[in-house]
């Protein structure tokens, strides 16, 4: 790619799909825009017209608006600190030689190929319900009360179900950039003195950065995202208690029938998420250019 | 202090016999090379010394004391790896002051030390740069400098040099061969190229499939191979074998002669050969010739002789200088 020519022609052949992918981001950015000014409730189609503010003033003094962005930041962070601080430590078991170590690989990557939906029925009803889930079991075997998850601690629950699932994601990528680590560099630091913890901070962490870089700003994608998890175990409750941003615009949208108001929480969504991306850029984003 | 001695070690992958059994002394202060060709086990060897294989039989005693079962670390030894293996986030300053750090030094202490082998190492201007900014050379002296800063017992160095240009692998072999005379410290070295092993080493271990073929100096391995392995190893170009008639009425199965041992001529000589290739070097020429009656022949004259292909020259084996060997290939003494 160094000549005007190859330029050109690189230019040229991109530009198809860079104009496919411009046109179907800005079609519906710009169509949830124009329906956030616009009052348009399902319930009464033909009465539609001009609203100005009111839909984002309506989102704003929604009793649910700053419960659910708190909520948000909490399914993303805690999310990303279980999957990160329990993948670098399956990743760093999984890169030991082991029997069996292939099938071992399998069974750990496999939650992530376990759709949304029905891994968080799995956790309702077989491990989470206080009836008959195998947590209610266990507490009963110990002779304790069974924990009702999603009555006690939704958001907690919520979580949990997600970190399953995104945990195999993380200990992928973070077990690959391990596998790179280059063997003289670990043997150096052995005898250099470097015990097992030392190398592990002072080698082993350092390499994973890149790693542990991606994996927080793809999951982060995902993460503020988060809606069929909610839906078939909580339903965003009890109250307000594990609605996030995602769950609450489709409440407004299909719901209540709300589709101005809905779009006026997608576009205060969008900004949100920009704005966790711009700080997340800045904390982490450097250790990917290197 | 830092004498090293192996008995009767061995070392075996699965089915595979990487290493019989070897003994062998390392002196207080010795520059050793281990050569051999690849896969002969000499890595393996330096290695086990090093601690970071297990033995799978035998003894290796650091200054008498038995450390077989030692961790790499306790070993007191410093290792310089083929690719250097620095650590590819600390600048170099931290690499150089790792080890240091994990012996939890005073950070006083520490930076002295970084600042002296930086001193010695020609690297001070380089301190706050990362590895992957330094040339191979450079590199080459940080992964040194954080050996030496450790103050080992010996030096262990896995053929440090087969990354660098021609140009550079020779001021690099100046400056080991320097440090040495410096630091007056052991070290174990170990390469492919007999070149290295000629022009460092006070004592060159030529192994050959897990064995030692010869101990000695370099030029006691030149003048007197112990048999045809070590004879055709050691020395550039290598060796001629001669069988057949003339090897006959020397009383050997094969008799050897060095290239630089055969002296030409235009005009008369025992053999007749045709020159094929004549490498020019400037000072000596080397000539590849078809000899009559004995096959290939590499032969090194004067730059000043002057010969090119398809030339007709005479040669004569100078007799003092001349190898014999019996037919299980053991060099026989006159």
């Amino acid at each position: 790619m160094a000549t005007q020519n190859t330029k050109t022609l690189a230019r040229l052949m991109m530009a198809p799909s860079v104009l496919l992918l411009l046109v179907w981001m800005i079609v519906p950015l710009a169509m949830t825009l124009w329906f956030s000014f616009q009052n348009y409730n399902l319930l009464n189609p033909g009465n539609v017209s001009f609203a100005g503010f009111f839909n984002y003033q309506y989102f704003y003094t929604d009793p649910a608006f700053f419960q659910s962005i708190w909520n948000t930041l909490v399914i993303v962070g805690g999310v990303l600190l279980i999957t990160v601080v329990g993948g670098i430590a399956i990743a760093l078991l999984l890169d030991q030689p082991i029997f069996g170590q292939g099938v071992v690989r399998i069974l750990v990557i496999s939650p992530f190929f376990v759709m949304p939906p029905v891994a968080a029925l799995i956790w309702k009803n077989m491990i989470m319900h206080p009836g008959y889930g195998v947590l209610a079991d266990i507490a009963k075997f110990f002779g304790l009360r069974p924990v009702d998850w999603f009555a006690q601690y939704p958001l907690f629950s919520i979580v949990i179900i997600v970190a399953w699932q995104w945990l195999p994601f993380a200990t992928l990528i973070l077990l690959t950039a391990l596998q790179s680590l280059d063997g003289e560099q670990k043997e150096a630091a052995e005898m250099d003195g470097a015990n097992f913890f030392n190398r592990f901070i002072y080698l082993v962490l350092p390499h994973l950065a890149r790693a542990i870089t991606v994996v927080i700003l793809i999951q982060t994608i995902f993460l503020l995202g988060v809606y069929a998890e909610i839906l078939v175990t909580t339903n965003g409750g009890p109250g307000y208690a594990s609605t996030n941003l995602a769950f609450l615009i489709y409440r407004t949208a299909l719901l209540g029938y709300d589709v101005g108001g809905a779009s006026a929480g997608g576009i205060i969504a969008v900004v949100l998420a920009n704005i966790v991306a711009f700080f997340l850029m800045r904390a982490v984003g450097k250790n990917l250019d290197r | 202090m830092g004498s090293i001695t192996l008995k009767n070690v061995s070392k075996v992958f699965g089915e595979a016999k990487v290493i019989p059994s070897i003994d062998l002394e390392i002196n207080d202060g010795e520059f050793v090379v281990f050569v051999g060709p690849s896969g002969c086990g000499k890595s393996t060897l330096l290695r086990l010394i090093a601690g970071l294989e297990d033995v799978s039989g035998g003894q290796i005693l650091i200054d008498g004391k038995d450390v077989t079962q030692s961790a790499p670390a306790e070993r007191g030894l410093a290792m310089v790896f083929q690719s250097y293996a620095l650590y590819p986030h600390m600048s170099v300053r931290n690499n150089i002051a790792f080890p240091l750090k994990m012996a939890k030094l005073d950070k006083a202490v520490i930076d002295k030390k970084v600042t002296d082998a930086a001193r010695v190492l020609n690297l001070t201007d380089y301190l706050e740069r990362r590895p992957s900014q330094l040339s191979g050379g450079q590199r080459q002296r940080v992964a040194i400098g954080r050996a030496i800063v450790r103050e080992p017992s010996a030096f262990l160095f896995d053929e440090p040099l087969s990354n660098l240009d021609a140009a550079l692998r020779g001021t690099m072999r100046l400056e080991i061969s320097d440090l040495h005379h410096q630091l007056k410290t052991t070290m174990v070295y170990v390469t492919h190229d007999q070149v290295e092993a000629m022009t460092m080493a006070d004592k060159i271990v030529v192994l050959n499939r897990g064995n030692i073929e010869q101990v000695g100096s370099p030029l006691d391995l030149y003048k007197s191979p112990r048999n045809l392995f070590v004879a055709g190893f050691i020395g550039s170009p290598h060796m001629n074998f001669v069988d057949g008639a003339y090897a006959q009425s020397k009383n050997a199965k094969t008799a050897g002669i060095r290239p630089e041992h055969l002296n030409l001529s235009k005009d008369s000589g025992l053999w007749t050969g045709t020159v094929k290739v004549a490498e020019h070097l400037g000072a000596d020429t080397f000539l590849h010739l078809d000899v009559d009656g004995i096959g290939q022949i590499t032969a090194r004259c004067d730059g000043e002789f002057g010969a090119h292909h398809g030339d007709k020259v005479f040669l004569t084996p100078d007799e003092a200088k001349l190898h014999r060997f019996d037919d299980k290939g053991i060099a026989l003494r006159a």
